[in-house]
């Protein structure tokens, strides 16, 4: 657990209102659950108040949400508390760095990251940087270890960084000029460095037929089925080798219809 | 190593379109209907028959644990189905994947999974870090709102409502009960069970929840059969699942093969081996950070499962293998962890909420030696009454590790301590002076 309070009084701001794009998105959110439990919405929406004011979330946006979704002051102070994503206090203008710092971040260099952000933005974490523009903050976990180090500011993750990388990544930040998320080294996604070394004949080719016993569903959603939409020609350009013969052989035992007639 | 056709996520890579087409073309929502019209009891027979045990860690079998919604609400209770999306646990980066790259098999899992258990209304809870990841997820369930794939008045003739639930960083909410306190907008602290889920869950009604992978595999699993799945791995142990390399492998990855792969052919072939060679490996995690970690003499013959990690221990966990070689200092990897879990522990059992911060503080000190060996088994002894004595498994979780490392690596922590002691000066005040105890916390 970590004790999370609120800005001090000078800090805060006296009023809160969404405006009525968010206004509008608060209600569609409430629309997503039952009658009368409207409070399950107050997660997505004070993400949103967090998102309006500056990247934190103020005491009277709480008051605002909670006057919002008819819930009692400290529930939602509650919640703004507990979950460490909210903000509790103003961060950088141009970006707020959360470093993933657990073991396997940590295992592949997430200490020099932190030694970055001590050095060029402050020494202590949840402090504005001398110009306002950064702070930074070590998280726990954000999910994304085989591309570690890792960092994220805002919406978006920075993956496998080296020193010289994330400091250009702050470069790129201070000039308003970010580079492109994801892997900064160049990786697809999750795949091994250098090339995925499975489905590297894409996912589409090697699928087998599936059956069923039952007839497949008469239609595709509207006019969908009658468009010759790019998937079957794709499919059907390359190599028409047969995998419905083999696969099915192979991989469909006793029991789940390997014995019908192939679907047309 | 498990065959291309035999893989389910085909697009784990990205390296196609990852919306509705581009999931047509690789066979997700193709029979969805024929499968439905078989009924829920034929979905979980087969399912049950498939042996597919929950992906999210407890390794509970998926089909069983749907079994256990009520075949009729006699008492206008609705059911809920809610996907466990709050994939926090370091090491473990696997659902992310399907959600950015196959959100539509995830999409059709959750209908196929809402009608095997009678709910017409599913929530996925995401965490609060996949900012894209949610987006993605929602744009594929507007394309199959749009297409009539699911819905009130959808093709299939099962009314299914689906909706993005998001929670902003809190690991706890990955646990069941916390999570549904999560959903009804309050803090995420677990609840008590019994009732469980299945009787009071989400608003007081039936609820089941799974986790991302094991219901995204479901639609795959009633189109090609119960046996193709059942017949990869070995038997309890059967599937294929979706690994996560981290730490120190030359080539980290996210790569799904089958259940029962020996842990050094998934290192060698996906992760690029050890860094500096196999003999370099020092120790492993097996499966996300809550699980004891496994010493390299152990691994030599370690296959990656149910059973073959608890044979040595540890447990099989996400899969989400974290790789440490001898360059490694585990008691600062393990005390990491340890301040992992003690920053997540929400706060409502004494003896998490103190354990945690306990067990921490003093790894901390162990780290540069600075300690009594009695401490050592002193730590065990607080791990031992940390564990089990919670409500929920958080607790368990946070003392795991540290008795993995003290079954390991006892002696690496008494050297570390005799050598602290050698290089203490005669002014050196020493590990009993409580100014320096509070400045090592």
């Amino acid at each position: 657990m970590s004790v999370r309070r609120l800005a001090p009084k000078e800090l805060q701001p006296a009023t809160f209102a969404f405006t009525p794009e968010n206004l509008a998105f608060a209600q569609k959110q409430i629309a997503q659950y039952p009658a009368g439990r409207q409070a399950s919405a107050v997660i997505a929406i004070l993400w949103r108040a967090q998102e309006q004011h500056a990247g934190w979330v103020s005491e009277a946006a709480i008051r605002y949400v909670a006057d919002m979704l008819g819930m009692p002051y400290i529930r939602v102070l509650e919640v703004a508390t507990f979950y460490t994503q909210f903000q509790l206090q103003p961060v950088g203008k141009k970006a707020h760095i959360q470093v993933c710092g657990t073991t396997p971040c940590m295992l592949r260099g997430a200490g020099d990251i932190i030694d970055v952000c001590q050095h060029r933005i402050h020494h202590d974490p949840f402090h504005l940087s001398d110009d306002g523009d950064f702070s930074w903050e070590e998280v726990e976990c954000l999910g994304a270890c085989v591309n570690a180090p890792m960092a994220m500011i805002w919406s978006d993750t920075y993956e496998d960084l080296t020193k010289e990388s994330f400091n250009k990544l702050i470069d790129g930040f201070a000039a308003g000029m970010p580079p492109k998320p994801g892997s900064q080294i160049g990786r697809q996604f999750a795949a091994p460095e250098g090339g995925a070394r499975t489905l590297i004949g894409g996912g589409a080719m090697t699928r087998p037929a599936i059956e069923l016993d039952a007839p497949k569903e008469p239609a595709l959603a509207d006019g969908d089925a009658k468009k010759p939409t790019k998937s079957a020609s794709d499919r059907e350009s390359p190599a028409p080798k047969a995998p419905a013969a083999d696969a099915t052989k192979e991989n469909t035992p006793s029991g789940s219809g390997s014995k019908k007639a192939p679907k047309k | 190593m498990l065959d291309d056709k035999d893989r389910i996520f085909r697009n784990l890579y990205g390296l196609e379109d990852w919306g509705l087409e581009g999931a047509r073309r690789r066979g997700a929502w193709d029979g969805t209907k024929a499968v439905l019209d078989k009924g829920r009891d034929w979905i979980v027979a087969e399912m049950k028959a498939s042996g597919l045990r929950g992906r999210g860690g407890a390794g509970f079998p998926t089909g069983m644990k749907w079994s256990f919604m009520p075949k009729d609400s006699s008492d206008g209770r609705p059911s809920y189905l809610v996907v466990n999306a709050d994939e926090s646990e370091p090491g473990t980066c696997k659902d992310r994947e399907i959600m950015r790259h196959d959100p539509h098999l995830l999409v059709e899992g959750c209908l196929i999974a809402g009608c095997a258990m009678g709910a017409h209304v599913g929530y996925i809870y995401v965490r609060g870090e996949f900012i894209r990841e949610r987006e993605h997820l929602q744009a594929a369930i507007d394309q199959a709102y749009a297409a009539k794939l699911i819905g009130k008045d959808n093709v299939h003739g099962f009314p299914f409502d689906l909706y993005v639930a998001h929670g902003a960083g809190a690991y706890i909410c990955g646990e069941e009960t916390a999570l549904l306190e999560s959903l009804e907008g309050k803090k995420g602290q677990p609840r008590l069970k019994p009732p469980f889920p299945a009787n009071v869950g989400l608003y007081g009604c039936p609820t089941t929840v799974n986790n991302v992978e094991s219901i995204a595999v479901a639609p795959d699993i009633l189109r090609r059969g119960a046996g193709w799945f059942a017949s990869i791995g070995r038997p309890n142990n059967v599937g294929t699942k979706l690994y996560g390399i981290s730490g120190h492998v030359n080539t980290p990855c996210v790569v799904e093969d089958a259940m029962s792969i020996p842990f050094r052919e998934l290192i060698e072939k996906h992760g690029g081996g050890i860094r500096g060679g196999w003999d370099n490996l020092l120790a492993i995690i097996p499966g996300g950070a809550s699980c004891p970690l496994i010493p390299a003499a152990d691994c030599e013959e370690l296959i990656m499962d149910f059973d073959g990690t608890r044979a040595v221990k540890s447990s099989f966990g996400t899969a989400g293998v974290i790789v440490m070689d001898k360059s490694t200092d585990v008691v600062a990897a393990i005390a990491r962890i340890s301040y992992f879990f003690k920053h997540e522990s929400c706060g409502q059992c004494t003896p998490c909420r103190e354990g945690t911060g306990w067990m921490w503080r003093v790894l901390n000190r162990m780290v540069e030696g600075r300690a009594h060996k009695r401490e050592i088994d002193m730590l065990l002894e607080v791990t031992k009454q940390v564990e089990g004595h919670t409500i929920c498994a958080l607790g368990d979780a946070a003392a795991w590790p540290v008795q993995g490392l003290i079954r390991a690596f006892r002696p690496e922590i008494e050297r570390r301590i005799d050598d602290f002691s050698r290089k203490a000066s005669v002014d050196d005040q020493g590990i009993l002076d409580p100014a320096h105890m509070v400045a090592a916390e």
